[in-house]
């Protein structure tokens, strides 16, 4: 493992950042554009050393960084992975980064981690196990975390709370903040027929500590209803940037992540759309 | 999860209630789909050797068969040289594991821990006894590969442009990693051997030992320069020093 970083950022500016790709990093440094943070995922830093640590260090030392966990399982019904936080905990000492953030998801199953981010039923009982979750990370870990809200794409029948008061539960109980992902919420919504501005209206964005956007793919359930799936994979769309701004509106600006995981465009591409929040960031300032 | 032949759990709804089959499918193809491609990303000369829809067939067997056990996705596809070697309808392409062996230990070369080389010198000015019976300490990620097939020419082939068509014996890779990037040497005859012995805790003199009876005329001079030239080495160990 390399030395640890020397530089400190306490916290991610109330500016747009990306969600950081290797192919980006000479590009990304002779021409930031307004990205003035990064996001990294945790699991893809969790190697001993080489290239992904030492340009990651050299970014840190640049950009104040947000630590994006993906494998924790924190919505899980097992325990937290006990190796998995150790490693959690060894990244965050080395790097210290500005934030660190986590899912409102499970993705552990007998063992076997299913690499993706899968929905959990909202009730008094999923909701003490998750805040013994994020107990147990904010303690291993030693910060505080932030918990992101899910794209859903069904509900549970056995779901007895709203997915708005279980966050705000969870932040209340735990002292943990809340990521707050915009997209996450249209593609939810849209998916559950559920009203967008109502979630951003009742939600308690004095927790949130940093926003999220990303694109979506389209389809169809076998009824013919919309079905939007949360892909990462495209530019964000307008309906998910008119909330953005309704939730900067009702909130005031907050750092703002531009996701964009498969079939990642160029480094043009990908800063056009942090040079589409800056302007709606610098208006919710004045 | 993973098997598309169960139904759905109970109890996942629609909005209007109903069962949500489809809706529940999207996190089953995510799962797979994303575990495909991290499998594409790990072994891009076997997809290439079974063609690019074949390796997805091959992928879906295998995530079904070994789902990753870990968050650290850059490391899915530990077992697939295994699989590979026991896959009935690959039979036909017997060095497919020893590749798909050359592609997961370039991975872990890649993300191996940074470690600075031994300085020649320290090498070259040992007294001769003094060498024989110490222990030189090969960098994290130093990995030796050894096949009965020629791998890493078939890795050349498939992803270097003009690579000459792979032909001929076996051949023992070095991976190296001076810096970033991993490198691969084809090892002399007895190299491998010297190599392997060394990695397995031998001492320089039992390696040279092991590589002589391999091979008469071991040419201890060309492999040692491989090695310091590839910054392979990072400590020389004397008996006194443990």
């Amino acid at each position: 493992m390399l030395d640890a970083t020397s530089h400190r950022f306490d916290k991610l500016p109330d500016a747009p950042g990306v969600g950081y790709k290797p192919q980006h990093f000479s590009d990304l440094l002779d021409a930031p554009g307004p990205v003035a943070w990064l996001e990294i995922h945790a699991e893809n830093y969790m190697g001993d050393g080489g290239r992904p640590l030492a340009q990651l260090r050299h970014l840190a030392e640049r950009f104040p960084i947000s630590v994006h966990g993906v494998g924790l399982s924190i919505g899980g019904e097992a325990p937290l992975d006990r190796d998995h936080l150790a490693r959690l905990k060894h990244l965050l000492g080395w790097l210290n980064p500005a934030s660190f953030s986590e899912h409102l998801a499970w993705s552990t199953h007998d063992s076997h981690f299913l690499n993706d981010l899968l929905p959990l039923p909202y009730t008094k009982a999923t909701l003490d196990r998750v805040c013994d979750h994020v107990d147990e990370v904010q303690n291993a870990v030693g910060r505080r975390m932030l918990l992101e809200n899910p794209s859903t794409y069904l509900a549970f029948e056995e779901t007895t709370m709203p997915e708005v008061a279980f966050l705000d539960e969870i932040a209340r109980r735990t002292g943990c903040g809340l990521l707050f992902d915009v997209n996450n919420v249209f593609v939810s919504a849209t998916n559950q027929k559920t009203d967008p501005l109502s979630y951003i209206d009742s939600f308690p964005l004095d927790q949130v500590g940093e926003l999220h956007l990303g694109g979506h793919d389209e389809d169809q359930d076998e009824t013919g209803a919309p079905l939007l799936i949360d892909s990462h994979g495209r530019e964000v769309v307008d309906p998910v940037w008119a909330l953005y701004e309704h939730t900067i509106a009702r909130g005031g600006p907050k750092p703002t992540l531009i996701e964009w995981d498969t079939d990642v465009p160029d480094w043009p591409t990908l800063r056009a759309e942090a040079e589409r929040a800056a302007p709606m960031l610098a208006a919710a300032l004045a | 999860m993973l098997d598309p032949a169960r139904a759905a759990p109970q109890g996942l709804v629609n909005p209007d209630g109903a069962p949500a089959t489809k809706r529940f499918d999207v996190y089953r193809n995510n799962v797979a789909v994303s575990l495909t491609e991290a499998l594409e990303t790990a072994f891009p000369v076997i997809a290439k050797l079974i063609g690019a829809e074949n390796f997805k067939k091959v992928a879906g067997v295998y995530l079904r068969q070994h789902p990753p056990s870990s968050p650290l996705i850059m490391f899915y596809g530990d077992r697939m040289p295994d699989f590979l070697a026991g896959f009935a309808p690959l039979q036909h392409l017997p060095y497919l594991a020893d590749v798909a062996r050359l592609e997961q230990a370039l991975r872990r070369s890649y993300h191996a821990g940074d470690a600075a080389a031994l300085d020649a010198a320290i090498l070259q000015e040992l007294p001769a006894d003094r060498l024989m019976t110490a222990r030189l300490e090969m960098a994290p990620a130093v990995h030796l590969i050894r096949s009965r097939y020629p791998i890493h020419q078939i890795w050349r082939f498939n992803m270097e442009q003009g690579a000459p068509k792979p032909a001929g014996q076996g051949e023992n890779v070095l991976i190296t990693r001076a810096e970033f990037d991993p490198q691969m040497t084809t090892l002399l005859p007895g190299g491998g051997t010297f190599v392997a012995a060394i990695l397995s805790g031998r001492t320089f003199g039992e390696a040279v030992e092991a590589a002589t009876a391999q091979v008469p005329g071991f040419d201890l001079t060309q492999t040692l320069g491989v090695l310091l030239g590839t910054a392979a080495i990072i400590r020389l160990n004397e008996e006194q020093d443990r």
